[in-house]
């Protein structure tokens, strides 16, 4: 299993949890299916997230691949996840780009590793840049809505 | 008129702000033009042939005096003093620089309005019937279930990288002035024993696969509109194909899997998204509806007309429609003068209509999405005034629904995904006309041109659409027939083999002139060419 902590690949690593990221690297849907002692699986855009609900369990790590920014299917997995009640880390990999990572953090995504390192700068700007939100989504801030009638 | 709250304005602002940044940091060189064209997009900002367009949103296309002298003053400012008026209810400038578009964001701020999901594989501006609330023939107001669908799309997390773009129209009335089954989701407002709820369409479109959206779900209570349409979009998201950008929309989604099967892919995620419910949709739904009620319309309200000047009494029986209540009627002002370019406007003119729409219509100004402006709620003893300063204005041309009034997009004069030009063809149709006298003769006509496949001047829809495409370097027009946008919905079909530019107008002639010698009592154009079908106009166009 690979060191997290020497892994080159995970430089860019940013985490919004508290707890131990998982040491070993996560196996395709297929593979975690199949097996029964993984806890970190990579979610592919065509992947169905349904499939890991009946296992949420003994997961620890859900990564959803973004090859390709403009792919949105991932914020749809995260969204179904955390609304089975995952409260493992999700964490976006790939092609993260600053710009998308405020509506990640709302569709429930704690965990960001980018194929190219994020300007903190631009990070810290981004993720402060609504000062509400329309819509209930998985990271459970208050709609509008709710406190217009609260 | 909705009124932004201190929630609403902060949103819009935030967005001014992120993109203020976004533009700085690809001046800067820190975004590639790919990383930077979805953000740009979705605040309205397209790469044309010629300089960058910015489309503003005018949500199900209403406005007040103070928004459409806005607008007037963007155009002075930013642009070359005039504006365009869209099939989406939108108004686009043409000529705007990327330097500037922060800028016009944020003077568009200052009085409620906004570019946002304009464009991009995102749901764009909700769009409704331009008679909302003047209407007689409407079960309630669309426009606030309009709203609470503008602000449930603005900035969501989920949906803002689509497979394609999204579009949604919501009507309340059994006479569509929406296009509403053309849309990606078709809302239509309906009454069931006694209590209001949605049917749902899903998957139309025009585009190069044109479709008329199938009815997925007769009836949706009111508090779980949103709900259903979050699981239409998800069933989407989840499924809509990606691989190609032709079959992305919705539309190819809904027939590859078939409209039943959809249905029940929609309602497995709805069910799941119901043990999720949202939070005071029908408060809100109450508070917004407080901002459309009705205007204080004078009891009593006088409902003759002086017709002694026939110029007048044209225009009135052209361009005025009637309205709910007694006195009133919603007068159309045209923007098809003959031989200009349809649904554009000057700066004078935004701020000419802004006014009379202060002056006689409530501080209420509509865009239809055949590209001309509604004066909702007009008094009838007013309407000579009002005519008259049109008229000055190059504003009162009496030809709403004619062959004059013709949809076009801006094609090859400004466009960079068109094929052939759009608005010649439309300036030569309506000199054609004017000049022969046949407008009048010829009644209900609509005509569409699009400047390519992507049909954004809805030739599908026009009872005669033209289609302009690229013949080995030359432009290329095709003539359709028989499509509706209306609640008799219907795709046009191509006569045959495309005619020259001079040969379209021809055409078009042709064809009407068909309509005048087979017509029977009362029939519009498109009646008749659904009794006689396509070949009585086939022999006539290629002998």
């Amino acid at each position: 299993m690979a060191d997290l902590s020497s892994d080159p690949a995970r430089l860019n690593l940013i985490r919004y949890r508290d707890d131990k990221p998982v040491d070993h690297g996560a196996v395709t849907v297929d593979a975690f299916l199949d097996q029964s002692n993984a806890s970190a699986v990579r979610i592919e855009p065509g992947d169905d997230a349904r499939e890991l609900i009946p296992h949420l369990e003994r997961l620890a790590l859900v990564e959803v691949n973004f090859p390709a920014f403009g792919d949105g299917r991932g914020y749809s997995s995260a969204q179904i996840l955390r609304e089975a009640g995952y409260e493992g880390e999700l964490r976006a990999v790939g092609d993260v780009l600053v710009d998308q990572v405020a509506y990640m953090r709302r569709c429930g995504f704690d965990a960001f590793d980018p194929d190219s390192a994020l300007d903190a700068d631009d990070l810290e700007a981004a993720l402060n840049r609504w000062p509400e939100v329309y819509q209930k989504a998985a990271d459970g801030r208050t709609p509008i809505w709710s406190k217009r009638h609260a | 008129m909705y009124l932004y709250d201190q929630y609403d304005q902060a949103m819009v602002d935030a967005r001014v702000e992120e993109f203020r940044d976004q533009a700085r940091r690809r001046l800067e060189g820190k975004l590639t033009e790919d990383q930077f064209k979805p953000l740009r997009l979705m605040n309205g900002l397209y790469l044309q042939l010629h300089a960058y367009m910015l489309r503003v949103a005018i949500p199900y296309g209403t406005l007040n005096s103070r928004q459409m002298h806005a607008l007037a003053d963007i155009a002075d400012k930013y642009d070359r003093g005039y504006g365009h008026f869209t099939t989406r209810q939108n108004i686009q400038y043409n000529w705007i620089k990327l330097e500037d578009a922060a800028d016009i964001l944020a003077d568009l701020a200052k009085v409620e309005m906004h570019a946002i999901q304009t464009s991009g594989n995102c749901i764009r501006n909700i769009s409704s019937d331009h008679f909302a609330g003047a209407a007689a023939d409407e079960v309630t107001d669309p426009r606030p279930y309009a709203e609470l669908l503008r602000q449930w799309s603005s900035f969501h997390p989920e949906f803002s990288y689509l497979p394609r773009k999204f579009k949604i129209a919501v009507i309340a009335s059994d006479h569509d002035r929406a296009a509403m089954r053309l849309h990606d989701i078709g809302i239509q407002i309906v009454e069931r024993d006694g209590e209001l709820g949605a049917k749902f369409y899903v998957g139309g479109g025009m585009g190069r696969t044109p479709m008329i959206a199938p009815c997925i779900r007769e009836f949706v209570p009111l508090d779980q509109m949103v709900t259903y349409a979050e699981a239409c979009l998800r069933v989407y998201n989840r499924q809509g194909r990606r691989d190609n950008k032709y079959k992305a929309r919705i539309k190819i989604l809904v027939h590859e899997m078939g409209a039943e099967e959809y249905a029940a892919a929609v309602e497995k995620e709805y069910e799941k998204l119901t043990e999720h419910p949202l939070d005071r949709v029908l408060e809100e739904l109450e508070r917004v509806r407080t901002f459309f009620e009705d205007p204080l319309f004078e009891q009593n309200a006088p409902e003759t007309i002086d017709r002694s000047d026939p110029d007048f009494a044209l225009w009135v029986d052209r361009n005025t429609v009637a309205h709910k209540a007694p006195g009133y009627v919603s007068a159309v002002i045209s923007l098809k003068p003959v031989g200009g370019i349809p649904g554009d406007a000057t700066s004078e003119q935004m701020r000419l209509m802004a006014d009379l729409a202060k002056d006689y219509s409530f501080d209420e100004l509509r865009v239809m999405h055949t590209q001309n402006i509604v004066l909702p709620h007009v008094r009838m003893a007013d309407l000579h005034a009002l005519w008259t300063a049109l008229d000055e204005a190059g504003l009162g041309s009496p030809n709403l629904d004619t062959v004059e009034d013709i949809i076009a997009c801006p094609g090859l004069d400004y466009c960079s995904l068109a094929n052939a030009r759009s608005i010649p063809v439309a300036q030569k149709i309506s000199q054609r006309f004017a000049a022969s006298g046949k407008t009048e003769a010829l009644g209900q006509l609509k005509l569409k041109i699009s400047g390519c496949i992507n049909a954004c001047g809805h030739h599908h829809a026009g009872h005669v659409g033209i289609l302009g495409v690229d013949r080995k370097g030359v432009e290329n027009y095709q003539l359709l027939l028989g499509g509706s946008e209306a609640e008799d919905v219907s795709l046009a079909k191509i006569t045959g083999p495309g005619f020259d530019e001079e040969g379209i107008v021809d055409a078009v002639e042709t064809a009407a002139d068909v309509y005048l010698r087979e017509r029977q009592d009362g029939e519009r154009f498109l009646d008749t060419y659904r009794r006689i079908g396509m070949n009585p106009f086939k022999e006539a166009l290629y002998g």
